[in-house]
């Protein structure tokens, strides 16, 4: 699942081939960025391309759907009680395994519980999980990423190894191994362990973004005037080298979320009574010939969570992409 | 392919069709845009000309001139969507090629009218010998035996002057100069002969020396034939041994034609005295070169009247309304300009 | 190109022993006396405890034991299991299932996701394409066990098309988990050819091709795919690799008895040597399948050189 590429068509055809690229006019005088014009027109740079993307983003209407749905999510784990005022956990035996009806939507639990409202409480470890651990790996990568890429050398190659040493575990396997290590697993364990398998790849996709940065003519200017390597990197090399990151970390988001499902699915992950729907399809799974709706709901909430964070990150890679305007 | 093309010939089936009445290849009130989503590109805006075997004709202009885009039009190359040809014709020895079907359009491409492209590392595949891509015209059109192609196709290099051609057949581009490579491109695309050769800025990419060689090499190989060549430039100097006669493209349309000599010396648009005034000639007693003022326009948003009127130093009111046609200056010589009887005064 | 696997080689060792040592460190720090474990209830001599550690080497130092353990492994040893079976009978023993597994998967991923690809790229636009796209997106955006779970139910116990767990109908058993396991890189390898097709078919070079009189067919089936497919021939190998790694989940729902599964019984049951085997295992093909990559690369790419 990892960086899919998509292009989207419309905007790419602007073009026709050839000799014939720059007659859509608006090329502007591509003045040589020297000495110290450089610094100036460095804000300027980054700040455009985001501005840029924002303005593609508005007219989106897939991003726009996208980020609504996760919009929607979020206020789901932040506050429940606006979609659902009952307990997910007061239950009635009797109802076990109820099926959706027009009274209630989602039906009944093996133990009668609401299942709306377990779906609804389900959101919040997904997303909470799903953005710390983004948060912590890109964190992870910028620093990593960054060192590497700006320092090369022998700097690099320590890193470079390190990354694919942690990169050529298998994710799943080595997620299930360290967990087995808790003999408690909540919140806490599930998301450190996703955190320190999974920055390889931004790790990585940062580092050769810096690289291609790095010898440009603003950060050399910027070296010339002898601006410390720390005020280089943040202020001249981060804002540019850091959009590919972004686009990732957005579809992470979304991998995260399904990793956590997937590792409470096989009971390694987060335990009952802790609401998921990793472990809801867990706890049905030998129910659900005769209680297909166990596995419909959780099923389709978690995939729709997923499916809008790489929506929201594929039309970000397209508005960010300047080749594509 | 039409009908006509299956019925049993009385004449010979031989690649040279019977002769025609007028040029080899006439290019008429040609249009082409592209309609993308911020609006449509006028590309090339009602061009005409035409070329006569063992001729040269060079087509000048600056990039995004439309002049590319012509050329891909006579190849059959525009991308539809987003590129339209909206008007015109384009006719070989007679026959007009825009109302062919792409079968018999494929036909004509490489075997009658070839293309040089600007760039010949990315315009020959990566993954192929070049070799290979050169014997691909024999096997594909003659249905030559890998051997007989094989063989042709060095013949070919060697044409071209590339050294130890029997031992580079199975190199990749990659492993070729860049002079070398633009000569790979010479010799796939003259491999069946044709009988017009479109090249497209085939120098721009080149050192000078190398430009110097190609250009020969085009000349000689023009010489041996009676191929007609359109040289498409940006570079008044390339054009200046080896046209017959010019034709300067601006904002998708010609702005003058004529002979190579008369039109360096007697410019009879503004435009071309400029081109002609910003480039350094051996024979300078000039203080310094002049550039043309301001920037070639936006294609989306041509300027009204003459679209050369906001950077022409002659402009007066009439030029931002009213559109010059091309005036014929004298028998061969025309020039879109209301007043080139005042551009070509001022040369005496 | 013997040079270059050489020095590919040497790189990757410390990359081997890096995440073997991991893994080592982690299985290893498991708490819990595994002796304790295996016992059981039943009571069980000091002598015996002290045999038994001895003999899996528990009393050393981590570094020590995963030294003893390399030197066996490079003898092809990788030891026994807490009852004494050998680990690599195991391992025969379970390896076939996945690797039939990953490559009813492999081959899932190239018809369906190849085709898929092409045809997207080659009607863009059209509602082939973004039936192509929907669908892909779709499939990436369900996670695995509910895709498994659902076509399970769909396509097994609904319809009765497939058989819903065992292996016991020979191939015909490894089609649905074998879509299953496939489905995310089946929906990439659609989504990756037709980005490299798209882009190809701007290329000059297809322009080239065009110009010099050839077929549609001829330009987008030689020059322009030729081409499009190094990205993904590329994404294949690697995926190769981490099919196995990722047969986990599927192997649990299917309830088929491979690698995946005996590594998650095994991590359940404190079977440390049999989950470091397993893992290492992996690793090994993980890595050779980069370096396969690697050497396939400069095959399909001329511009590529080792030297």
């Amino acid at each position: 699942m990892s960086d899919k590429t998509r292009s989207r068509p419309d905007t790419r055809d602007v073009e026709p081939r050839g000799a014939a690229r720059d007659q859509t006019g608006a090329t502007g005088a591509a003045a040589d960025p020297s000495g110290g014009e450089a610094a100036g027109e460095l804000s300027g740079r980054s700040a455009s391309l985001w501005a840029d993307a924002w303005r593609e983003l508005r007219h989106d209407k897939i991003f726009l759907v996208a980020a609504a749905v996760v919009t929607v999510f979020v206020v789901m784990a932040a506050f429940p009680v606006v979609f659902t005022r009952t307990n997910p956990r007061s239950c009635d035996l009797s109802r076990s395994l109820g099926r959706p009806s027009s009274e209630n939507w989602f039906g009944y639990d093996l133990l009668g519980c609401d299942y709306y409202a377990q779906v609804v409480h389900g959101a919040r470890v997904s997303i909470v999980i799903g953005i710390l651990v983004t948060v912590i790996a890109v964190a992870i990568a910028l620093v990593l990423g960054s060192l590497s890429g700006y320092y090369g050398g022998i700097t690099d190659s320590i890193i470079a190894r390190f990354t694919d040493v942690v990169f050529g575990l298998p994710f799943i396997l080595g997620a299930i191994v360290i967990l087995t290590v808790f003999e408690n697993r909540g919140l806490f364990q599930v998301t450190l362990v996703l955190a320190v398998l999974g920055w390889t790849t931004m790790t990585r996709l940062m580092r050769s973004s810096v690289i291609s940065v790095r010898d440009s003519d603003y950060v050399l200017a910027a070296r010339a005037l002898g601006t410390s390597d720390f005020r280089i990197l943040t202020r001249h090399i981060l804002p540019n080298a850091i959009a590919p990151v972004v686009v990732y970390a957005t579809i992470y988001v979304g991998i995260v979320i399904a990793a956590e499902a997937t590792l409470s699915f096989l009971g390694v992950g987060l335990q009952l009574p802790a609401i998921s729907w990793g472990l809801m399809i867990s706890d049905a799974q030998y129910r659900i010939a005769e209680a297909p709706h166990l596995l419909l709901f959780p099923g389709m909430f978690l995939s729709l969570t997923v499916l809008s964070f790489i929506l929201m990150g594929d039309a970000l890679r397209d508005a960010l992409d300047p080749k594509l305007r | 392919m039409p009908a006509t093309e299956m019925l049993p010939s009385s004449t010979p089936t031989t690649k040279r069709r019977p002769d025609h009445e007028g040029p080899l290849l006439e290019v008429e009130d040609l249009a082409v845009e592209f309609r993308t989503r911020d609006g449509v590109v006028h590309a090339v805006d009602g061009v005409s000309y035409h070329v006569d075997a063992g001729e040269t004709l060079a087509i000048l202009g600056e990039s995004g001139s439309g002049k590319s885009v012509g050329a891909q039009a006579v190849m059959g190359l525009i991308d539809s969507p987003p590129g339209h040809i909206t008007r015109g014709s384009i006719r070989y020895r007679g026959k007009d090629l825009l109302g062919l079907d792409e079968g018999a359009r494929q036909r004509v491409r490489g075997r009658d009218i070839a293309m040089v492209f600007q760039d010949a590392l990315s315009s020959l595949n990566p993954v192929f010998t070049v070799g290979d891509q050169i014997a691909e015209m024999y096997r594909v059109h003659e249905g030559a035996s890998r051997a007989d192609a094989r063989r042709r196709a060095i013949d070919m290099m060697d044409r071209v002057h590339i050294p130890a051609a029997t031992s580079r057949f199975d190199d990749y581009p990659h492993q070729f100069s860049g002079g070398m490579r633009q000569r790979i491109m010479i010799a796939m695309a003259l491999s069946l002969g044709p009988d017009v050769l479109i090249a497209d800025e085939p120098t721009t990419a080149l050192d000078v020396t190398v430009q110097a060689q190609i250009m020969d090499l085009l000349a000689e190989l023009q010489r041996e034939s009676t191929m007609a060549l359109v040289l498409i430039t940006h570079d008044l100097g390339v054009v200046a041994d080896v046209a017959d006669r010019i034709a300067v493209m601006y904002a998708g349309r010609i702005v003058e034609h004529g002979p190579v000599i008369e039109l360096y010396e007697r410019p009879a648009h503004p435009y071309t005295q400029g081109l002609i005034d910003s480039i350094p000639r051996m024979d300078d007693d000039r203080e310094e070169l002049v550039p043309i003022a301001g920037a070639p326009p936006n294609l989306m948003k041509v300027p009204s009247g003459c679209s050369f009127h906001p950077r022409c130093p002659i402009a007066r009111d009439e030029c931002a309304t009213d559109e010059p046609p091309l005036y014929a200056v004298w028998s061969g010589r025309e020039s879109a300009c209301h007043f080139w009887e005042e551009v070509v005064s001022s040369h005496d | 190109m013997g040079r270059y696997t050489a020095r590919r080689l040497l790189q990757m060792l410390p990359v081997f022993i890096g995440t073997t040592f991991l893994i080592f460190a982690l299985v290893f720090a498991i708490p819990g006396d595994p002796i304790r474990a295996l016992a059981g209830d039943r009571p069980i001599s000091p002598s015996t405890v002290a045999t038994l550690r001895e003999e899996y080497n528990l009393d050393d130092p981590l570094v020590v034991q995963y030294g003893k353990y390399m030197a066996g492994l490079v003898q092809g040893d990788f030891g026994k299991d807490y009852n004494g079976r050998e680990v690599v009978d195991i391992m025969a023993h379970r390896f076939p299932v996945t690797i039939r597994l990953a490559l009813v998967a492999f081959i899932f991923e190239i018809l369906i996701g190849l085709v898929a690809g092409v045809v997207a790229a080659l009607r863009r636009r059209s509602y082939l394409d973004t039936l192509v796209l929907v669908t892909t997106t779709a499939i990436v955006s369900i996670p695995t066990f509910v895709l498994g779970f659902t076509l399970q139910l769909l396509l097994g116990v609904k319809l009765g098309w497939f058989p819903i767990a065992g292996i016991s109908q020979g191939w015909y058993s490894y089609l649905l988990p074998g879509f299953v396991l496939g489905a995310l890189s089946l929906a990439y390898v659609a989504r990756l050819t037709r980005t490299s097709l798209v882009e190809n078919l701007r290329a000059d070079y297809v322009r080239t091709a065009t110009s010099k009189g050839l077929s549609r067919k001829r330009v987008v089936g030689r020059h322009a795919l030729r081409n499009s497919l190094i990205p993904v021939v590329t994404y294949l190998g690697i995926d190769l690799g981490a099919l196995m790694g990722g047969a986990i989940v599927t192997e649990g729902i299917f309830n088929l008895p491979g690698i995946g599964q005996q590594v998650f019984l095994s991590v359940r049951a404190q079977e440390g040597p049999v989950v470091v085997g397993i893992v290492t295992a992996l690793v090994l093909v993980f890595i050779f399948a980069n370096l396969a990559v690697d050497l396939l690369y400069g095959v399909l790419d001329p511009r590529i050189r080792y030297e």
